[in-house]
C-alpha cells in the first residue's frame, strides 16, 4: 500500500493554490482532506505527478453568512459542518447528511468540498446540495465563477470543474425554519449510501408549502426528484398522501446493480426511502 | 456475569490483561516493526487472472529500477521452493496438486504469486513490480461447487483428472453407533430437506501477515506473523529441507489469526528462500487488499440435510452431503475442516440414525483453510436451522423439539452418533437461564402481537443450542483421522533465583490473553504473586516444543501442560525444604508458595528454595540444582464447551433491512480462569457469527476475480452495528481435565450465526419465507418476502402453514 511517487506542495492561498495547479498541468490532484484520494493513491489506481494540498488554505475553512446565503469554505471538515451553528439554523439537511458520512475519523479529516468534488454517487453531500440548489464557487487561472448545483455534477466521479479550476465556496441559500431529515441506507454504519434520500419541506399548518427532494446514489449523479416535490405540495403532512408522492422518486433515475442492490430493489428503496424521510422532516 | 474468586485465589478473577497496553499502542514487537540491519524489502507481483498459462514473464525492466537487488520468477525457484504443505490428507486417494510457493507455468487463482522483487526500500520494491511484464493464456475458470463436479467439467488441474479432492463419509450403521439413515429416512413420519449455502468467508485478522527473515545467523531466524512458529519450524525444513536445527521461528506479538494464520503461507517460503540467497535480512509485509484476496479464505460449502422425525418431534436420523470448495491448492489442513464438521451435525441431540458425506473440490478460488471454529460452525448452523425447520414443519415450539432430543443433564457422559464421548453438559440450565435473560414468553407474545397488526416491522426469535468439540486434540484421535500431527502440547516453568517465575508455553498467543491467564493459573498453583510471572511463548528457541494456538485448544491442553509442570516444580522443590527445615519431606504441606511443616509453624518459601537451589551450598545428597521442569500434556478427549442463544431480530418487511433487538448468550465454558477474557471471546465470537450471518461474504465475478478486494466491500461489521450483547454463564466443569475448564475461543462464532438467521426466518416465515441465504442482506430479505408473498404455492403452502412455530392467532401450537 505504497503509492507512486508524487510531489507534494501545500499552498497557504487560494492565488497560490490555483496557481500551483495551474503549473502542475494534468498530471495534478488536489488534496482536500483526502478521504477518498489516499486510498486511490495507496492502490495505486492512480498515479498523480503532484499533490497541492489545500489543508493550509485557512481561508477556505469555515462558514459565514452572507446575506441570505450561507457560504461554506470547501475546507471545511464534516465534523466542523456538523457542528456549526449557522447550519443548524438555515441548511439543516445539510449538517443532517453530513452528520452520516462515514465515520467519526473521516469527517475529522474529510471536507465538505472535497466530498462535492470528488462525486462519487454514492456519497451522501451531493443530494442535499443538488436539492437546496446550492452554488458552487470555482477559481481559476481566469478567476471566479459560479456552477449551479443541477449543473455541476456531470457523471461518476466527473463534475463541471474545468482544468485549473478549484472549487472554493459553496453558497447555500438559507432556509431558515425549513424541516428536513437525510434517510440513509447502508449495511453498516460507515458504509456509503445504497440509497439516500434528502428531504426538506415547509410546513404550515398540516400543509406542505414546499418541498425540496434530491436522491443519492440513484444514478450516475444525485437525481433531483422533481416529481415528488410537485406531488408534496398543497398535499396535508399525512403519511398516506406522502407516501403516495413518494412513488414518484423513480421518475428520472437510472440506477445501477451492484452487490449491495440491484435495480429494481434500488428503484423500491427511493419510494420507501423518501416516504420516510419527508415524513420525518416533517416530524 | 464475574465469577467472585476467594481472597488471593487468582483463578476466577477478572483482571485486566497483562499484554493490552502493549498490544492497544501497538508500542510492541509487531513483526513489520522490526527492522534489522541491512534489512532489504521484498514485494509479489500477483496474477490478476483466475486461472491462465504463463505464456512469458519479462522481468527485465523492473532489474534496472532503483533499489533493486533482485527479481525472481517462479522459474528462478521452481527447483527449491518445494510443495506447500497438506499435513492432512483425509483419504488414501485423496488428489493433491503440487502447490508451488510462487506459480512456475500456470496460475491457478487470482491473487497466486507469479514474481517477487527485493529492493533497498518498500517503496522502491512496490515500484519495481511495474516493471514486471507477464503473459497469460487464459484458461477456464472453475467457480461453481456444483458444476466443477459435473461431468465434462473444465479442470482446474487437468494432471488430476477431476475437481474432486477427495470424499470422505461417516454411517453411523457402518460404525455400528446407531441404525442406517435411510431405512430411517424412509420410514419417517416427518422429513425436512434444506439445502444450505456456506458462503465463503475472509479471516480479516487485524495485524495484516508479515515476515522477516534474517540469514546472517548460524540458524536463519524468521519472524512471522503466525499461530503456528512450531510448526513453521517443522514444516520449512520439511519443504525446502534445511536441516530443522539450523531454523529458528519467532512469532512476536501477532495481531489476530482466527486460523488465517494457521497456515505456512507462500510469502514466508519466498521471504526464507530469497533472504538465503542475498545473505541479507528480507521483510515482506502484506497490504489489506493482498490479504484479503490471497490469504486463505474459509467456509464455503454447499450442505444438503435430511432429517427425518416423528411427528411427536422425536428425530430419527440425520443425513449430511456436502460440497467443500477447496479453492486452488489444499493448505496446510484444508482437507480436513469440513471434516470436523462431521462429528457436530449430531450436535447435542440424540439422533439414532446418521450419515455425513463430504466432497472436497478443487476450484479457480482462493485456497480455503481453517476460520474461527473450522467445520464446526457450519455444522452447528445446518444443524440449528434444520431444528426450526422441524419445528415449524411440526408446529412446535423450537426450544421444545430441541428439548425432547437433547441429551440429559443425567445423561453424561454421553457417546454420540458419531462417536464422541461428551464428558459432562446441562443443556437444560443454560436454556432456561437464557430464557429468563430473554424474556422469551413476553418476545413470542410481542411477536404475535405485530402479526395481528401486520407490522412493517417484524420480529422474530432465533435459538442456537449449541456445542462444539475443541482442545484440539487428543493424539490418537488425530492419528485415526490421518491428521500429520500430535494434539499435545508442552509446558515448563524455569524458577529464577529472586523467586520470579518464567512459564514456557507451546501454545501460540495472538491476541488471547495467555500471558494474563497463565500468570493466574501458575500464580495460585505455586503461590507467587500474579505480577512475579512472565509468560514467554512464540519462539522456537525459548519454548523449544509446541504445537501452538488454535482450535480453542490453549487452555484445556497448553495451560495443563504447563499445571503439570508446576506440579513437578513442587515435587522437585520438597525434598530440598524439608532438608533445609530439617524434617522428612513427608512431614511437608504446600500451600498459598510455602512448605510447612505438618503441626508446626515452621516454614519456607518456594523463593527460598529457588534461592537456595540457585546457591546450590546445601543440597541433599544425589538432588540436582535446579528446581525447573517441563511437561508435556496430551489431552484424553476434546472439551465441550456448549450454550443457549437467543437473538431477537426485526426485520423492516419494506425495505428488507434486519436489526439486532436482543442477543442473550448463556454459555457453559465450564471453569473459568478469567471471566474478563471470557467475555471477551464471547463478545469477539458473537459479532463474527453474526457477521456471516448478517454482513461478510468473498464474492467473486464470473472470472473469477474477487470483487470483495477491500474493507470497504468485504463488509467487517463494527460496535455500531450490533445490539448490546446479554451475557451469562453456567459453569459445568469439564470431567477431562484437572481445572475443569472447557475452550471458548470459537464458541460465540459457532453459536450466534444460527441463532440470527433463524431469527430472520422466524420474522418473516409468515409471509412465505423458509431460508434466506447468507448473508442475509435487506435485498435478500426483502427479495425472499416478495418471492414468498407472490408465489401461493410457496413455501406458504407446505405443512405448518409457513406460520413459523405460531398459528395465526400466535400462540404455540
Amino acid at each position: 500500500m505504497i503509492p507512486a511517487e508524487f510531489d507534494y506542495v501545500a499552498p497557504t492561498t487560494v492565488d497560490d493554490a490555483v496557481r500551483a495547479l495551474a503549473d502542475a498541468g494534468d498530471e495534478a490532484k488536489i488534496l482536500a482532506g483526502g478521504q477518498s484520494l489516499i486510498p486511490v493513491l495507496r492502490m495505486r489506481l492512480a498515479a498523480p505527478t503532484k499533490l497541492i494540498d489545500l489543508g493550509k488554505v485557512t481561508e477556505l475553512q469555515g462558514v459565514r453568512e452572507d446575506g441570505g446565503a450561507l457560504v461554506i469554505g470547501a475546507m471545511t471538515t464534516h465534523y466542523d459542518v456538523v457542528r456549526d451553528p449557522l447550519i443548524a439554523e438555515h441548511a439543516k439537511l445539510i449538517g443532517m447528511a453530513t452528520s452520516t458520512v462515514a465515520d467519526p475519523q473521516v469527517r475529522h479529516r474529510g471536507t465538505f468540498g472535497g466530498s462535492l468534488a470528488h462525486a462519487d454517487p454514492a456519497g451522501d453531500l451531493a443530494a442535499p446540495a443538488l436539492a437546496l440548489d446550492v452554488e458552487m464557487v470555482v477559481h481559476g487561472m481566469d478567476g471566479r465563477r459560479t456552477i449551479p448545483a443541477s449543473e455541476f455534477f456531470v457523471d461518476y466521479f466527473t463534475t463541471a470543474l474545468r482544468p485549473g479550476e478549484l472549487l472554493t465556496e459553496v453558497r447555500v441559500p438559507k432556509y431558515t425554519g425549513w424541516h428536513a431529515h437525510y434517510e440513509k441506507f447502508n449495511r453498516v454504519a460507515q458504509a456509503w449510501s445504497i440509497v439516500g434520500v434528502a428531504a426538506a419541506v415547509q410546513v404550515e399548518g398540516h400543509t406542505i408549502t414546499q418541498a425540496r427532494v434530491g436522491l443519492t446514489n440513484m444514478s450516475s449523479v444525485p437525481v433531483r426528484a422533481s416529481g415528488v416535490e410537485r406531488a408534496l405540495v398543497g398535499q396535508e403532512a399525512t403519511p398516506e398522501a406522502i407516501k403516495a408522492a413518494a412513488q414518484h422518486a423513480v421518475e428520472g433515475t437510472m440506477p445501477v446493480a451492484d452487490g449491495n442492490a440491484d435495480a429494481a430493489y434500488r428503484e423500491h428503496l427511493a419510494k420507501v426511502l423518501t416516504s420516510r424521510a419527508v415524513t420525518a422532516a416533517c416530524g | 456475569m464475574t465469577t467472585a474468586a476467594e481472597p488471593g485465589q487468582e483463578v476466577g478473577k477478572g483482571r485486566l490483561r497483562k499484554e493490552d497496553a502493549r498490544l492497544i499502542t501497538g508500542r510492541t514487537r509487531w513483526t513489520d516493526n522490526i527492522s534489522l540491519p541491512g534489512m532489504l524489502h521484498m514485494a509479489v507481483l500477483r496474477s490478476p487472472m483466475a486461472h491462465a498459462r504463463i505464456t512469458n514473464i519479462d522481468p527485465s525492466e523492473a532489474r534496472q529500477m532503483p533499489g533493486v537487488l533482485a527479481v525472481v520468477t517462479g522459474a528462478d525457484l521452481a527447483d527449491k521452493q518445494g510443495s506447500l504443505p497438506c499435513a492432512w490428507p483425509i483419504a488414501e486417494d485423496m488428489k493433491s496438486p503440487d502447490a508451488p510457493s510462487m506459480a512456475v507455468n500456470q496460475v491457478n487463482f487470482a491473487g497466486e504469486v507469479v514474481a517477487a522483487v527485493v529492493a533497498r526500500s518498500a517503496a522502491e520494491a512496490a515500484d519495481a513490480l511495474e516493471g514486471i511484464d507477464v503473459d497469460y493464456d487464459e484458461l477456464p475458470v472453475v467457480l461453481d461447487l456444483e458444476q466443477a463436479i459435473a461431468d465434462g467439467a473444465d479442470l482446474v488441474h487437468p494432471d488430476l483428472g477431476t475437481n474432486k479432492s477427495a470424499t470422505w463419509i461417516f454411517d453411523s450403521a457402518e460404525a455400528g453407533t446407531g441404525g442406517p439413515v435411510d431405512e430411517a429416512i424412509a420410514s419417517a413420519e416427518v422429513t425436512v430437506e434444506r439445502t444450505f449455502r456456506q458462503q465463503r468467508l475472509i479471516p480479516a485478522f487485524m495485524e495484516p501477515r508479515s515476515v522477516v527473515v534474517d540469514p546472517t545467523g548460524e540458524q536463519v531466524t524468521m519472524w512471522s506473523a503466525t499461530q503456528i512458529p512450531h510448526i513453521l519450524r517443522l514444516m520449512l525444513a520439511m519443504t525446502l529441507g534445511v536441516p530443522e536445527h539450523k531454523v529458528r521461528v519467532i512469532a512476536p506479538d501477532v495481531g489476530g489469526g482466527f486460523g488465517g494464520k494457521l497456515q505456512v503461507t507462500p510469502e514466508e517460503v519466498i521471504t526464507f528462500l530469497l533472504a538465503q540467497q542475498l545473505g541479507r535480512p528480507v521483510k515482506y509485509t502484506e497490504t489489506r487488499s493482498e490479504s484479503l484476496a490471497s490469504a486463505h479464505h474459509g467456509r464455503d460449502q454447499l450442505q444438503k440435510l435430511t432429517i427425518a422425525a416423528r411427528r411427536d418431534g422425536t428425530v430419527t436420523g440425520l443425513k449430511v452431503e456436502l460440497l467443500a470448495d477447496m479453492g486452488a491448492y489444499l493448505r496446510l489442513v484444508t482437507p480436513g475442516v469440513p471434516i470436523l464438521g462431521a462429528f457436530m451435525y449430531n450436535a447435542i441431540y440424540k439422533i439414532p440414525a446418521y450419515h455425513f458425506a463430504c466432497t472436497n473440490v478443487f476450484t479457480t478460488k482462493t485456497p480455503t483453510d481453517a476460520y474461527r471454529g473450522a467445520g464446526r460452525p457450519e455444522a452447528t448452523f445446518a444443524i440449528e436451522r434444520m431444528m426450526d425447520e422441524l419445528a415449524n414443519e411440526l408446529g412446535m415450539d423450537p426450544l421444545d423439539v430441541r428439548e425432547m432430543n437433547w441429551i440429559k443433564h443425567e445423561e453424561f457422559p454421553y457417546t454420540t452418533v458419531s462417536t464422541l464421548t461428551y464428558d459432562s453438559g446441562n443443556y437444560e440450565a443454560a436454556t432456561a437461564r437464557a430464557k429468563e435473560l430473554f424474556d422469551y414468553d413476553g418476545l413470542r407474545r410481542e411477536q404475535a402481537e405485530r402479526r395481528q397488526r401486520g407490522d412493517t416491522v417484524q420480529l422474530g426469535i432465533g435459538i442456537s443450542t449449541f456445542t462444539e468439540m475443541c482442545g484440539l486434540a487428543p493424539s490418537r484421535v488425530l492419528g485415526s483421522l490421518s491428521y500429520g500431527a500430535g494434539g499435545w502440547e508442552y509446558g515448563a516453568i524455569r524458577m529464577l533465583p529472586t523467586g520470579k517465575v518464567e512459564v514456557i508455553t507451546g501454545s501460540s498467543a495472538h491476541g488471547q490473553g495467555h500471558e494474563t491467564a497463565w500468570s493466574q493459573i501458575v500464580a495460585d498453583k505455586l503461590g507467587v504473586p500474579f505480577e512475579d510471572i512472565e509468560v514467554l511463548h512464540g519462539d522456537t528457541q525459548s519454548s523449544p516444543r509446541g504445537m501452538d494456538t488454535y482450535g480453542s485448544r490453549s487452555l484445556t491442553v497448553g495451560a495443563m501442560a504447563v499445571l503439570s509442570a508446576a506440579d513437578k516444580v513442587i515435587e522437585k522443590a520438597k525434598p530440598i525444604a524439608a532438608h533445609m527445615m530439617e524434617c522428612s519431606p513427608d512431614d511437608l504441606e504446600f500451600a498459598n508458595g510455602t512448605f510447612t511443616v505438618r503441626g508446626t509453624d515452621t516454614s519456607t518459601g518456594i523463593a527460598d528454595v529457588a534461592l537456595a537451589v540457585f546457591a546450590a551450598h546445601d543440597l541433599p545428597d544425589g538432588v540436582e540444582p535446579s528446581l525447573d521442569s517441563d511437561a508435556t500434556f496430551d489431552p484424553e478427549n476434546f472439551s465441550f464447551p456448549h450454550g443457549t442463544h437467543l437473538c431477537a431480530a426485526e426485520a423492516d418487511t419494506e425495505t428488507g433491512q434486519v436489526r439486532l433487538r436482543a442477543y442473550v448468550a448463556v454459555d457453559d465454558v465450564g471453569k473459568v480462569v478469567n471471566p474478563l477474557i471470557v467475555e471477551g471471546q464471547v463478545h469477539g465470537g458473537l459479532v463474527q457469527g453474526i457477521a456471516q450471518a448478517l454482513f461478510e461474504e468473498a464474492v467473486y465475478d464470473e472470472s473469477g476475480t474477487l470483487m470483495t478486494g477491500t474493507l470497504a466491500d468485504y463488509l467487517v461489521p463494527s460496535a455500531a452495528d450490533m445490539p448490546s450483547f446479554t451475557t451469562d454463564r453456567t459453569e459445568t466443569p469439564s470431567t477431562t481435565n484437572a481445572l475443569g475448564v472447557k475452550g471458548v475461543g470459537e464458541a460465540g462464532t459457532i453459536a450466534s450465526t444460527p441463532a440470527v438467521v433463524n431469527a430472520i426466518v422466524d420474522a418473516i416465515r409468515h409471509m412465505g419465507v423458509n431460508d434466506v441465504e447468507m448473508p442475509c442482506t435487506p435485498m435478500r430479505v426483502w427479495q425472499a418476502i416478495q418471492g414468498g408473498a407472490q408465489s401461493a404455492a410457496g413455501p406458504g403452502a407446505e405443512p405448518g402453514g409457513g406460520m413459523g412455530s405460531l398459528d395465526a392467532e400466535g400462540g404455540a401450537r
